[in-house]
């Protein structure tokens, strides 16, 4: 019985993470464009711009192009799907989501990056020029993050002696110390900039521009419309907040619900959104301050947090 | 200061040692090659003074002292007027390029690692598992000489291995006397008063940095 009720409780508890992160994701887009606008000296638009944008999108008419084939419109559905699978095993709220044992931190990752694939497809199956450019610096970008995320993975878990993310932030709960080791401040600064560089961020990917030269995201999905839009649009900005939470939770897991009581849960969902909020906030503003890097120089940055990743991995054998 | 809080600090200031040698890799520009060698030059006085402060020894943070005056402040002092004189100054072209060149740290690395096990093994104490950090610094300070091509960041690579010797002195022997000390840090400093003449003297000749373009002789 208790094991019941107990799969009853993670399932809910999963279940309040994706509605929060759906619903939470495109404000914390917006708060971050809001942000920035305003540090820029203009209004912006309202925080809840992204929310109604999506409700606009849903509601308008949907065009696929005539040569594409099946895979386009299934793109943004897998891309949706696969980040809401995510969310829900992610110790976001609480420490025992749904699943928790697969909860693995590569397992992640390999969602993220099935999502990013199919994407990446759709924006070739489209047969413009412009899809097949963005689509190949996506992929370009998602190759080279890629080992430094592994790398950070490993780094993350010595400490733990687990890459299982709930086991990760429960040593860290139960010996708060452990997030000043050289190991976890190393994997944690590679972390930060492979999540800007997956989410598509300043200085990697420039989320407001619609200059061919320098658009990537934007190039990738431009042949979508309507409701295929709005999924693409809600996947990525989930991304993010995903992203976002998983980083909060592994440098200040303070908050996190420990049990799937709902007055934790709640307690739990204001330290989330409060965390993620300020990290977003942090970003956007040195976001203001820097310029996009060019494409050719990326390597060099994901070179870069790959070696930060391998030095925490050094210091995590090194250092006792 | 408690076991693991000593261990963890050390380890830490360590690897920000380590972390500097990198970034000089890592970045082109002279102004931020010359700012990692003063936050490395930091970073060993840290090690110095968690040491000092560990075994209760003095004269060790006295060295550390000295390790801030003349490695965090007067030697990137020297050198970031040389870079001064020609502001915009950049690393553009590298023998190797820069993510081959962080790669090749990571490498390098883990050759400390190999290389230093028979070491580390001499030395059981928390200070003494860290050598291949301070290794790992030397290696890549001499790979930076090795690959970059103007003067300045040259100079950076020599004292990238000074400071990785030094790094290995601390955590090996934990605590070298203050008079040996005292005569490698001059002679590292006379050795930066005669580089940044150097260097300046080629600038007003070549009008660059670049020491590829001494190809020739003249008198």
């Amino acid at each position: 019985m208790s094991t019941v009720s107990h799969l009853v409780g993670t399932g809910l508890v999963s279940g309040v993470q994706v509605v929060a992160v759906v619903l939470g994701g495109p404000v914390l887009v917006g708060t971050m464009r809001k942000v920035r606008c305003r540090l820029e000296g203009r209004v912006g638009p309202p925080v809840l711009q992204p929310l109604i944008d999506l409700r606009k999108l849903f509601r308008k008419q949907r065009m696929r192009p005539n040569q594409a084939t099946w895979i386009f419109p299934l793109a943004p559905v897998v891309l949706v799907a696969t980040v809401a699978v995510a969310i829900a095993i992610t110790p976001l709220v609480t420490t025992q989501p749904a699943l928790s044992s697969s909860s693995d931190l590569f397992v992640l990752v390999y969602l993220l990056i099935v999502g990013s694939t199919v994407l990446a497809l759709a924006g070739m199956d489209a047969g413009t020029a412009f899809g097949g450019m963005g689509s190949s610096r996506a992929v370009t970008i998602g190759a080279l993050a890629e080992p430094a995320m592994l790398v950070t993975i490993l780094a993350l878990s010595i400490g733990a002696h687990s890459s299982n993310l709930p086991a990760i932030v429960q040593g860290t709960l139960a010996h708060p110390g452990s997030v000043a080791t050289p190991q976890r401040l190393f994997a944690l600064g590679a972390l930060v900039i492979v999540i800007v560089a997956e989410s598509g961020r300043l200085p990697v990917d420039n989320p407001a521009t619609h200059l061919e030269l320098t658009m990537i995201h934007e190039a990738m999905v431009l042949e979508y419309s309507g409701p295929d839009l709005a999924l693409v649009t809600a996947g990525q900005s989930m991304r993010l907040a995903l992203l976002l939470g998983i980083f909060v939770n592994l440098v200040a897991p303070w908050g996190l619900s420990t049990s799937t009581q709902s007055v934790e849960v709640v307690v739990g969902l204001v330290a989330l959104a409060a965390k993620v909020a300020f990290v977003g906030i942090t970003l956007s503003v040195f976001e203001v301050f820097t310029a996009k890097v060019r494409l050719f120089r990326l390597p060099e940055l994901l070179a870069g947090a790959f070696v930060l990743a391998l030095l925490g991995v050094v210091s995590g054998l090194v250092v006792r | 200061m408690s076991g693991s809080g000593y261990s963890s600090a050390l380890g830490l200031v360590a690897s920000v040692v380590l972390l500097c040698a990198v970034a000089t890799l890592w970045r082109r520009s002279l102004g931020a090659i010359v700012r990692a060698l003063a936050v490395q030059g930091l970073a060993l006085a840290g090690v110095a003074t968690v040491l000092g402060i560990h075994h209760h020894d003095a004269g060790l943070l006295v060295v550390a002292l000295l390790v801030l005056t003349a490695k965090a402040v007067v030697i990137p002092m020297l050198l970031a007027r040389v870079v001064r004189g020609d502001p915009g100054s950049r690393e553009t072209q590298p023998l190797v390029n820069v993510p081959t060149s962080l790669v090749a740290a990571g490498v390098l690395t883990f050759l400390a690692f190999a290389a230093s096990r028979s070491v580390t093994s001499l030395v059981p104490t928390t200070a003494g598992r860290l050598i291949p950090i301070g290794l790992a610094a030397l290696l890549v300070g001499f790979f930076t000489l090795v690959t970059r091509r103007k003067a300045v960041s040259q100079i950076v690579g020599v004292l990238l291995v000074d400071n990785g010797v030094a790094l290995v002195a601390f955590l090996a022997t934990a605590g070298v006397p203050l008079l040996v000390e005292l005569g490698a840090s001059l002679d590292v400093l006379l050795a930066v008063i005669v580089l940044q003449v150097l260097a300046t003297q080629l600038r007003s000749k070549l009008g660059s940095f670049d020491l590829d373009q001494l190809t020739e002789l003249r008198d």
